[in-house]
């Protein structure tokens, strides 16, 4: 149906894409599997004709043997939304706030004069039926709505005139597991009743394997291999699928060093925010951290899973200090840090950030960033001691002491979290937290950052805290694991223990939900 | 920077023309703008007079250029005082977000806002005396809500950032942070919302010194030279034409230098643009 040949693009010259060839059958769902910059998601805009400026393009893209490419915007406008839909990441900022999710969704109807107002408010309302949210009102506004209720409407909307091909850029990337399955079995569903074809753009080749029939693996703007799901992941006959698999599954290579000596310590933890204005006064206050208890033992690497919103970032702001809480007592090193972190305390435990790209001063060069920490020292190192534990510890994270004299920017997303490991530990902390610290990198950078922590575990006999929602990364990297859902830990247990035997529901969902690479390998 | 918009070139080449007139007239002016010479009066333009005379024989384009300065140190004070004392209060708001200090600085800034500051500014200078002094203190006055203003919404927005976290997780105060990290980021938009305040500062100049409550004879100022050529608009339109087309070209240039610092400060739009 959709039928690609020979796609080259340039942008400003820079080659993006090159020589890309593909079919895509009707009813089917056709999956485009990479990492960051590996052109999957400009394959999509060159077919909407979404391109950059100064972008060139060559090449042949039919719809049903209609030539895309070279067409006029007028005639691509006729098409998008109508033959061609997309749909994107965040499903947060793709809706329009101020507009009700009906308007939204009739929206697409009223552009394309394929039905009047009322008719188009009728169709909305089957089309926000047929994604699972017929107990959702149309006149209600996107803040109202979950992250999965969110990406369900930008479905709905999508769909709204019958597209021939739904394309989906990284539909799940930003929702919990559970909804990431919801959205998934949907978008199967859609694609198996309505006789639509759905192009799935994903890094993860997990869900690839859940919910893709045909797959293709791009690397640098090239298609190294296609062809069916099954006989891809089982084959991997092209060496940078191996590459991209092996690191998906990556297990980091790690020395049992726990011993029994509790660094940190929680009793009965509980943080409150404010409860909602209801007029002058305010509701009871939302307990975000509700009588959580735990220790972090020396050298021990331990997991808190939980879904979004059930407080772990809250949990660990309160750790680092950051935030007061409202009950119970936190120990550090033996000491309380209730109410206020006593400041030769805080050296001993430092933390890296999920954005690579946030955290740090754009400002700043990495020798100024690296050496921040320094401020906690009762006594500053001179200037050259300075330059020396910095280099120091940029070797530490196998970068180069002659990145000091670089802004930021230079760096690429896992250098960057590298930078990040070495300014965590500038100032030899004995607990390292690491929120999401991996989520946001590409699968075989993520390989080696979680490599370069199990070594540095045990070079430095260091305490990981770890935080993440995605649970394959917490099985490869942690002794324990902590699941959490809306401000209490429901099960705790040895990793082993946690993934091989839940106890509690709500793990067992978790692990149930997150989608396999393995199921699709025996298969 | 690759891409320097044209509004800021314009702007910029507009206000350095007044600036330069300004400076020049620190050592050197055509005429004494403060000896009255009535044989001279109310000459047309002419190679001795470029731009003619007033009715007192002082020739106008020494008085612009010595008007100018009077505005541009006026209008630059005045900002400078909303700067040094609008900014700290903005960050330190956004630092205790929330707080009663939070509450108290930015109410305080409502009530300022509330009040139409020409209004009171002929008021303050009614009550402690007409003088250039006090026009600028009540112009600045008006300007610190705004920087406050400025500096707390940006400021609110780095304080969710990593690495400002990062630097608390340091151990770094909140006022360490805020000159660290928050204030060199800030930067970009008080540049251009200094140079918003800038031309206005002198068209509030300009108006005081129309009422006469700026600065004070013989200083010329642009502001009352309007006011002197008013009883003659008719007999001699070019005294009143003058100092209007001169404040007008003056803020048009500040304006076109603000908007196009802001382009070209702006990443988001900077990244458009390639």
């Amino acid at each position: 149906m959709i039928h690609i040949q020979d796609l080259s693009l340039s942008i400003h010259g820079t080659p993006i894409l090159n020589g890309l060839s593909l079919t895509i059958e009707e009813g089917t769902v056709f999956g485009l599997v990479g990492e960051s910059g590996s052109g999957k998601s400009m394959t999509a805009l060159a077919l909407m004709q979404l391109t950059p400026e100064g972008s060139s393009i060559s090449g042949q893209a039919k719809l049903d043997g209609l030539e895309l490419l070279g067409m006029s915007e007028a005639e691509i406008c006729a098409l998008r939304g109508n033959d061609i839909a997309m749909i994107f990441q965040e499903p947060m900022t793709a809706l329009n706030p101020v507009q009700t999710i009906g308007d939204q969704v009739a929206e697409a109807l009223l552009i394309h004069g394929a039905a009047s107002k009322s008719e188009a408010q009728a169709i909305a309302r089957e089309k926000l039926d047929r994604v699972g949210l017929s107990h959702i009102g149309a006149d209600r506004y996107p803040h109202e709505l979950s992250g999965g209720q969110r990406q369900r409407v930008c479905i709905a909307a999508a769909i709204a005139l019958r597209p021939r091909l739904l394309i989906a850029d990284e539909p799940t990337t930003a929702l919990d597991v559970t909804t990431q399955a919801e959205i998934l079995r949907l978008l199967r569903g859609l694609v198996a009743e309505d006789g639509m074809s759905l192009m799935l753009i994903t890094h993860d080749l997990a869900v690839i394997s859940e919910a893709a029939d045909h797959v293709a693996v791009m690397q640098k703007g090239v298609i190294v291999e296609q062809g069916p799901v099954a006989q891809v992941l089982a084959e991997q006959s092209h060496p940078y699928t191996r590459a991209l698999f092996a690191a998906s599954g990556h297990q980091p290579d790690r020395v049992e060093q726990l011993a029994p000596e509790p660094l940190l310590s929680l009793r009965d933890v509980v943080r409150t925010y404010a409860g909602p204005r209801q007029g002058f006064k305010r509701g009871a206050p939302l307990r975000a951290v509700d009588g959580v208890s735990f220790d972090l033992h020396k050298g021990e690497s331990l997991g808190l899973v939980g879904e979004s919103g059930c407080g772990k970032s809250t949990l660990t702001r309160a750790i680092l200090g950051l935030d007061p809480i409202q009950g119970g007592d936190i120990h550090l090193f033996g000491e309380s840090i209730i109410p206020v972190m006593p400041a030769h305390l805080r050296q001993g435990i430092s933390v890296v950030f999920q954005d690579p790209y946030g955290s740090f001063n754009p400002r700043w060069k990495v020798d100024r960033l690296i050496s921040e920490p320094f401020h906690l020292l009762a006594e500053r190192p001179s200037a050259t001691q300075t330059r020396e534990r910095v280099a120091e510890a940029l070797r530490a994270v196998q970068l180069s002491p002659d990145d000091m004299t670089k802004y930021p920017h230079e760096f690429s997303g896992g250098q960057r979290q590298r930078i990040a490991i070495a300014r965590a530990l500038i100032t030899q902390p004995r607990i390292l937290v690491l929120d999401e610290a991996v989520s946001a990198l590409d699968v075989s950078v993520r390989a080696r950052i979680l490599d370069l922590l199990a070594e540095l575990q045990g070079q430095l006999q260091l305490s990981y805290l770890f935080i993440s929602h995605d649970l394959s990364v917490v099985r490869a990297i942690t002794d324990r694991v902590l699941v959490m859902q809306k401000g209490k830990i429901v099960e705790q247990g040895t990793t082993e223990a946690i993934f091989t035997s839940p106890q509690s529901a709500y793990t067992q969902s978790l692990l149930e939900a997150a989608p396999k690479l393995s199921a699709a390998m025996g298969g | 920077m690759k891409h320097i918009p044209i509004s800021l070139l314009l702007g910029a080449a507009l206000s350095s023309v007044f600036l330069l007139a300004a400076g020049l007239s620190l050592i050197w002016v055509p005429y004494d703008v403060e000896s009255l010479s009535i044989a001279d009066r109310l000459q047309a333009s002419s190679p001795a007079h470029w731009l003619g005379t007033d009715q007192f024989g002082r020739d106008l384009a020494s008085m612009l250029m010595v008007g100018a300065r009077t505005s541009i140190a006026v209008a630059l004070v005045a900002v400078g005082i909303g700067i040094t004392i609008g900014v700290p209060l903005g960050l330190a708001a956004a630092a205790n977000r929330g707080s009663v200090l939070d509450e108290v600085i930015m109410r305080g800034n409502d009530l300022i806002f509330a009040f139409p500051s020409l209004v009171i500014a002929i008021l303050i200078t009614a009550v402690f005396g007409p003088s250039a002094l006090n026009a600028i203190i009540a112009i600045g006055i008006f300007n610190i809500p705004v920087f406050a203003r400025v500096a707390r919404g940006a400021a609110l927005s780095l304080w969710t950032l990593d690495y400002v976290l990062a630097a608390r997780v340091s151990g770094k105060g909140k006022a360490r942070i805020s000159a660290e990290h928050i204030l060199p980021n800030i930067g970009n938009l008080l540049i251009v919302q200094a140079t918003i305040q800038f031309s206005l500062g002198i068209l509030a100049e300009a108006a005081l010194s129309y009422v006469g409550l700026g600065a004070q004879p013989p200083t010329p100022s642009w502001g009352r030279m309007l006011a002197e050529a008013q009883t003659m608009i008719y007999t001699h339109p070019m005294l009143a034409i003058l100092p209007g087309v001169t404040i007008i070209l003056m803020v048009l240039g500040l304006n076109l230098m603000g908007d196009g610092l802001r382009d070209a400060l702006d990443p988001r739009l900077r990244r458009a643009r390639q």
